[in-house]
């Protein structure tokens, strides 16, 4: 029991800390409602928050965890009205949300919603949305707990959080909070990332940070925990006694579509690998954490990044490409130096390859390809630890011809499950071995009702639980084994190799693996 | 596709099963489940709605027994698998002397190694423990508001209580339950006294009268309303009310002293999501379990007046906590407020 003394404030505030006697640990029907806050979402405007955030704020308030008090404010360069943004936001719920649209739901939802136009440099729009933020406490009893969610470019970074601490809404009071969601992607290099992460913390602490990986939910990852962990059939071949190698893939079938801007001049590579991919990795190859606790799953994600290490040979072990005009699932497409807004010399990479290597016991001489791509045959995300032949095989060769190697798949998305591959017999009197799977789905629960990576995000953020996603150790760690690769591409002088849309990518990557005798799995 | 088996045995409707599986090219299941369902005719299809719907969250066996007597042994069952439904559905009709022995049925079609749940969305056997399906089942799953008098359904099948029962009474409180927690974690004050309103009847208000007082250990006002379901609860403080407030039955106001009054959707939910919700937990529920003693000490305080029926009187009064002086846990008598 812990007493916390406080001098000002309102006469209901309750000073003395005392446990909640309506709750015990065995009670576990009982969800953690988030507390009265405000969401502030600068870049409300865009894309993501109409399909992502508003339908994650909509979806957990139907799920029962938003709190009476919730206040969602707006902010964008609009000269809308309350009711203009909450028509905006009502659409787009309509649209996104992922559970049914219900009235009372709303009526509790749009009660709190708010809308400050304005420039992010601008001054008068920033008192106003103190005033506005100020209003809601009042009103809302949000009691000065409030979260900014910055759905924008980070060069306006700077410019939102020193208007943050001149109004003083950064300020972290006792009993009230202050917290920052930021997203990927988190700087461009090392320095870039070093120089973001001196923004955001010159005004807010390490713990009020909030990074998201939207595809990286928190939810995947303690899947990926509880199949490791809570298991003690994988664990003991999960070393390089039994694994030769562990392919991490994520492809999509889409092309840039409307990302030029943002997608030419960073390449595949900064968008994908060094976030996502690399934090698959960590989560596939650390060791047991001491607990579940975001801490000490931070300290083994950190552990074993910082031991992972760039190829030597850049050129045996890397590869890019770009993708070509063509067919792509039936419909024709435009090759990525054809696209609008795309220089038709560029260098930007759509598709690429990495071996890294791990520098501990438990990985030593396994190499980890990663490997990421637009415009591939389909949409998937999966890890493969593929398993050394068997050692020695009592039949004859004959009879093993179709037998390749035994497989543990993690599929991460779209259809998320865990499939075994190996040898079973073919029916018949023929001593005749094939390739066959075992299969299990996370069935109804994960496509029906499973939440979106946004909704567990918001209301870790609102409870103000540490965050499972990378505070910024790892996010350099990151870097540092990404930069050595990206400056070695950008000092060739020539193309990415073109590959044509819908396949599973340039000859490159395929010659790389090869080289080592292995293959790509076709996900 | 429905497959339908006239006059049948165990052994068919398992050959069935596995022959259906295999036509539809073995879809990858991942059933974790059973659930047995034991109802009559005219429950027969709203329960196996809910249970198909609930299906989707939890891929299982549905086992829909519905029992007839008459003269004739008679065992009848409909297959359906591959529809609208990751699991697989199968209706069971027993008349005559094989429903007088349902568990020989239903044993060898329980999936392996997996629990195994029994749901009655209706009338439920008085002697549980007894009951031969009962017996098979790991978690078993009454609703005492479909029975005539539901507080007596409750509070007897609270005395029988074996680990593993509850009633969908209890699970219909979860909301309110985590908004009244809620409430606290943000306004912890000391709670002076109870109330809760309901319309007449309903098993749900009596247990959550029950939870407040095991928890908080104080008097805990049990009033009627013209409900629908559950209309309010108030926990008084020094400085006012903590109110949830539900005249609808959909949306609800929520007080907190010194504090806006706000608005929350509280809907009464539907026996998908129930079912749904008690799906997620295979053990015991303690909580429950102590509730339901709870409310039963508490008739026990009530009857050692003359008899006070909740119907008859506007409040059945519960006395403070007169045993379990758990007075380590409570909170700290002085209440140290800012000015």
């Amino acid at each position: 029991m812990r007493e916390q003394l406080q001098t000002k404030g309102d006469p209901h505030v309750i000073t003395v800390m005392r446990p909640n006697q309506l709750r015990e640990p065995e009670d576990r029907r009982l969800p953690r409602i988030a507390g009265p806050c405000v969401l502030v979402i600068f870049g409300v405007t865009g894309d993501l928050s109409t399909k992502k955030l508003m339908p994650a704020v909509y979806d957990l308030a139907n799920r029962g965890l938003l709190p009476p008090g919730f206040a969602l404010v707006g902010f964008a360069r609009r000269g809308w009205a309350h009711q203009d943004f909450a028509k905006i936001v009502h659409a787009a719920v309509k649209q996104h949300a992922r559970t049914p649209f219900r009235e009372e739901v709303w009526r509790q939802l749009s009660e709190g919603i708010r809308f400050v136009p304005g420039e992010i440099g601008n001054e008068e729009a920033f008192s106003n949305l103190a005033e506005t933020i100020a209003d809601l406490d009042e009103a809302r009893g949000t009691g000065g707990n409030h979260a900014f969610y910055l759905s924008i470019p980070p060069g306006l970074f700077q410019t939102v959080v020193d208007q943050l601490r001149s109004h003083g809404l950064a300020e972290e009071l006792p009993g009230r909070w202050s917290r920052v969601v930021i997203e990927k992607p988190f700087g461009h290099n090392l320095e870039s990332a070093r120089e973001l992460n001196r923004i955001v913390s010159s005004v807010f602490p390490a713990s009020s940070v909030f990074r998201i990986d939207h595809y990286l939910g928190k939810e995947t990852v303690q899947n990926m925990m509880a199949l490791r962990f809570a298991n003690q059939l994988f664990e003991p071949v999960w070393n390089n006694n039994y694994v030769d190698h562990v392919q991490i893939t994520m492809a999509e079938d889409i092309g840039i579509g409307g990302r030029a801007g943002y997608f030419d001049g960073i390449g595949i590579a900064r968008d994908v690998i060094q976030n996502h991919l690399l934090q698959l990795l960590a989560l596939t190859a650390m060791e047991e954490p001491n607990s579940f606790e975001a801490s000490q799953l931070r300290v083994e994600k950190q552990k074993v990044l910082a031991a992972a290490r760039p190829p030597e040979r850049m050129d045996l072990h890397t590869a890019r490409g770009q993708y070509a005009g063509g067919w792509a699932g039936g419909e024709k497409v435009k090759g990525y130096l054809e696209e609008d807004r795309i220089p038709p010399d560029s260098r930007t990479e759509t598709y690429a390859a990495i071996r890294i290597d791990i520098e501990n016991r438990r990985w030593a001489g396994v190499p980890f390809y990663l490997r990421t791509g637009k415009r591939l045959a389909r949409r998937v995300t999966e890890i493969a630890l593929g398993f050394k032949r068997a050692p020695h095989l009592p039949f004859s060769e004959t009879d093993t011809e179709d037998l390749g190697y035994n497989a543990i798949v993690l599929r991460i998305q779209p259809d998320e499950g865990v499939t075994l591959r190996f040898g079973a017999k073919v029916p018949g009197t023929q001593m005749e071995i094939r390739e066959v799977n075992m299969d299990f789905a996370y069935g109804g629960s994960f496509t029906e009702s499973s939440p979106e990576a946004y909704e567990r995000l918001i209301l870790d953020v609102l409870l103000g639980d540490p965050p499972l996603f990378p505070q910024h150790k790892e996010v350099e760690l990151s870097w540092e084994i990404l930069d050595p690769i990206l400056d070695y591409w950008a000092s060739l002088p020539e193309q990415p190799e073109p590959y044509e849309p819908g396949s599973w990518g340039p000859k490159g990557a395929d010659l790389m693996v090869a080289r080592e005798g292995f293959s790509w799995r076709r996900p | 596709m429905i497959i339908t088996l006239n006059g049948t045995t165990s052994s068919t409707i398992s050959a069935e099963l596995l022959r259906a599986r295999r036509t539809a090219g073995s879809p990858a299941q991942g059933m974790v489940l059973t659930l047995i369902i034991v109802c009559d005719e005219s429950e027969y299809a709203s329960s196996m709605e809910a249970s198909v719907a609930a299906g989707r969250e939890h891929p299982s066996r549905i086992l829909l027994v519905v029992t007839a007597g008459g003269r004739n042994a008679s065992l009848d069952a409909e297959v359906h698998i591959g529809e609208s439904t990751p699991g697989e559905v199968i209706v069971i009709r027993m008349r005559g002397a094989v429903a007088a022995h349902p568990a020989s049925v239903i044993r060898p079609l329980l999936l392996p190694d997996s629990p195994v749940v029994i749901w009655w969305p209706g009338k439920a056997p008085n002697n549980r423990a007894a009951d031969e399906l009962a017996q098979l089942a790991r978690r078993r799953v009454t609703d005492a508001a479909s029975a005539a008098r539901p507080l007596v359904a409750l509070k007897a099948r609270a005395r029988d209580y074996t680990p593993g029962d509850t009633d969908l009474s209890w699970t219909r409180l979860t909301p309110w339950r985590a908004l009244l927690a809620a409430a606290l974690d943000q306004y912890p004050a000391k709670i002076k006294s109870v109330a809760v309103e309901a319309d007449r009847g309903n098993p749900s208000a009596d247990l959550l009268a029950a939870w407040l007082h095991a928890r908080l250990k104080v008097e805990v006002i049990r009033k009627i309303s013209s409900g629908p379901g559950m209309t309010a609860a108030r926990m008084t403080t020094a400085s006012g009310d903590i109110a949830i407030t539900r005249p609808d039955g959909l949306l609800a106001s929520y007080a907190v002293p010194g504090q806006p009054e706000r608005l929350v959707a509280l809907k009464r939910r539907n026996l998908t999501e129930l079912i749904s919700e008690e799906l997620r937990r295979m053990d015991p529920d303690e909580v429950y379990e102590r509730t339901a003693k709870s409310l039963l000490d508490g008739e026990k305080r009530t009857t050692a007046k003359p008899r006070a029926k909740k119907a008859s009187t506007k409040k059945t009064a519960r006395k403070t906590g007169s045993k379990k002086a758990d007075s380590t846990r409570r909170a700290p008598k002085k209440t140290a407020r800012s000015r």
